[in-house]
């Protein structure tokens, strides 16, 4: 029941209000600052792009796919490099790969919810927070000095495993959670065991997310620069590494080389650089979206 | 059974217990496999823990701790050196600053847009573009500063110096961008429709429904993801390495060098700087300031986003 005082102060408050012209145009007002704001990454990403694609093309040919680097701009070539980072990612990938996969395994198939558990989810969300060049200082630490492995492709590449490891667990976590219960129901049901079914059932249908985790993971991993600097890859390569204990370079290291002299030439080929490894990000992106999109359907 | 000629019942039983032992003897073991890849992950933070804290201490044999906190001079490579970590703080901080002030109004502006305004279809073309944005490497980015951000705004600022806090900021402000809009989207994505459609059919504006009822409501999840940019911000190295130059300094000038705690363990780890020398254990005393920085932003943002979550 309305009485005369709240009709008045109602009407008032009528008055007092925005016009609905007004909240109309703000609506519309605002709607553009939003995406504009949204447009303006989208513009930045094409910068980017455009930027080092104009600067880098000139040098990109078969030669500077083959060559060493060399300290004439013309002669550079990312070849050590490019081969330096597929010798890590030959450590780094199956060493990641065994430790995630196996510790998303234990979380989601092998154990209750417990305070063990919650302290280990705990401690992997946090170590995906921990900024990459302190994981070098772990490396440099753990893997060079203690374990004596030197200045190695194995020391880089078991600290780019512990730096990703956070990722492709989470991530096949996910996968292993996506599986649905009945298919374990229905193998236990058949008398098989739990590392039956883990192995037979969840792992094959959960494999398709699992690796494009660890695809995301590795391509993570092939742009870090900072944790190999501290490993103390080195910076200028005219040699391939010979074994897992030899010294290497990787392509972000190079890049990062070529950025820091001071000629022009040399920017131009750290953007050749650049588009090479991006290409290859690229690659690896693309295949990570094939799995996804191709085996996706089948549960 | 054919392939052998009908073997008797005691073989065919033997068989049977030895594969049930082989069986057994998975079904044990391999829950403790798995245990062990799940316990190296805590032996890396407790390895990163270790590590810090040992070669801190050894630093802080050489140094005193107060000259450490307190010093506003940081020459490390000086005859004389002093090891006040002030000055690299101020770096950090500055461009953490700067990176903010174009992360927090970019993303959220992102987040808003996607989450309240885009249709579904724009939604999932905009948000794998933003996520390329986000997996560029951080070299590329500190190469896109250098040669490209600084000459620009030498342009606009004729006193800028070529390494200065101002280029590598704004770069790792653009490159959190995604980091803040996906997390902020996340966020708001989360509130139940049922408040939105509430609030439309009361005759709000798409505007007054997002600034209105979404945002008070995905607030908390908000503001963590802003606190979890800050920590992404202060940990970025290679941009502020790049573009940021050397130059430990106490003073905020955003035009001139500066060196923050990331680009100083880079540049230790360069030089020549020999194993047990007091340089080589103040990357760790630095490092060991980053790490209990970034553990504190991101303790702050679980507890934020667990603590004041709106539940419906």
């Amino acid at each position: 029941m309305l009485t005369e005082t709240t009709e008045r102060n109602y009407a008032e408050s009528v008055k007092s209000r925005p016009s609905f012209s007004w909240r109309i145009v703000k609506n519309k007002g605002f709607k553009g600052l939003f995406v504009g704001a949204t447009a303006f990454s989208l513009l930045m990403l094409l910068v980017l792009l455009t930027r080092i694609i104009t600067q880098g093309y000139v040098y990109i040919d078969w030669d500077f796919l083959t060559s060493f680097p060399s300290r004439k701009a013309e002669e550079a070539g990312i070849f050590s490099a490019f081969i330096g980072t597929i010798w890590m990612m030959t450590v780094t990938a199956p060493v990641s790969f065994l430790i995630g996969v196996g510790t998303a395994i234990y979380l989601e198939e092998y154990t209750k919810k417990n305070w063990f558990t919650s302290l280990i989810q705990m401690n992997i969300s946090n170590l995906a927070g921990v900024p990459s060049i302190v994981f070098g200082l772990l490396g440099l630490t753990i893997f060079v000095r203690e374990m004596a492995l030197g200045r190695s492709v194995l020391a880089g590449g078991l600290t780019m495993a512990l730096l990703i490891l956070p990722i492709i667990v989470v991530a096949s976590q996910e996968a292993i959670r996506a599986v649905p219960g009945e298919l374990k129901s229905a193998s236990f049901a058949m008398g098989a065991t739990k590392w039956q079914t883990t192995y037979r059932i969840v792992l094959p249908a959960a494999l398709p997310g699992i690796l494009t985790g660890n695809i995301l993971a590795l391509s993570r991993a092939i742009g870090e620069t900072a944790p190999l600097i501290m490993i103390g890859a080195l910076t200028y390569v005219a040699f391939l590494p010979e074994g897992l204990l030899s010294s290497f370079t990787v392509m972000p290291i190079q890049i990062f080389n070529w950025t820091g002299r001071p000629q022009e030439e040399f920017h131009q080929v750290a953007a050749s650089g650049i588009i090479i490894l991006l290409v290859m990000l690229l690659i690896m992106n693309a295949v990570a979206v094939w799995i996804r999109n191709k085996f996706q359907k089948r549960l | 059974m054919n392939e052998q000629s009908s073997p008797s019942v005691r073989e065919r039983i033997e068989r049977n217990t030895k594969r049930r032992g082989m069986t057994k003897l998975t079904e044990t073991l391999m829950p403790n496999v798995f245990l062990i890849c799940a316990i190296i992950s805590i032996l890396t933070t407790i390895g990163i823990i270790i590590t810090l804290i040992s070669e801190t201490l050894s630093f802080f044999q050489a140094v005193s701790i107060i000259e450490f906190m307190m010093s506003s001079e940081w020459y490390p490579l000086h005859n004389d050196a002093s090891y006040g970590i002030r000055p690299l703080l101020t770096g950090t901080l500055v461009i953490a600053f700067i990176a903010m002030c174009i992360a927090i109004p970019f993303g959220l502006a992102s987040a808003i847009f996607l989450s309240e305004y885009a249709s579904d279809k724009t939604r999932r073309t905009v948000k794998p573009i933003l996520e390329v944005l986000a997996g560029v490497p951080t070299i590329v980015y500190g190469f896109f500063a250098l040669t490209f951000v600084t000459p620009i705004l030498q342009h606009l600022i004729p006193s800028l110096s070529i390494y200065n806090a101002l280029s590598p900021g704004i770069v790792v402000g653009i490159m959190i961008i995604p980091m803040v809009a996906s997390l902020s989207e996340d966020a708001m994505s989360a509130v139940p429709d049922s408040l939105r459609q509430g609030a439309f059919a009361l005759g709000s504006t798409r505007l007054e429904v997002a600034v209105k009822v979404v945002l008070p409501a995905a607030f908390s999840g908000i503001i963590a993801s802003f606190v979890l940019a800050v920590s992404r911000a202060i940990g970025e190295t290679m941009i502020v390495t790049v573009a940021g130059g050397a130059n430990p300094t106490a003073s905020i000038d955003i035009t001139s060098a500066v060196q923050t705690m990331t680009a100083y363990i880079v540049q230790i780890s360069l030089g020549d700087a020999g194993y047990g020398t007091t340089e080589y254990y103040s990357i760790y005393a630095v490092g060991m300031t980053l790490f209990i920085f970034t553990l504190i932003m991101n303790l702050l943002a679980h507890f934020i986003s667990k603590r004041f979550r709106e539940v419906y």
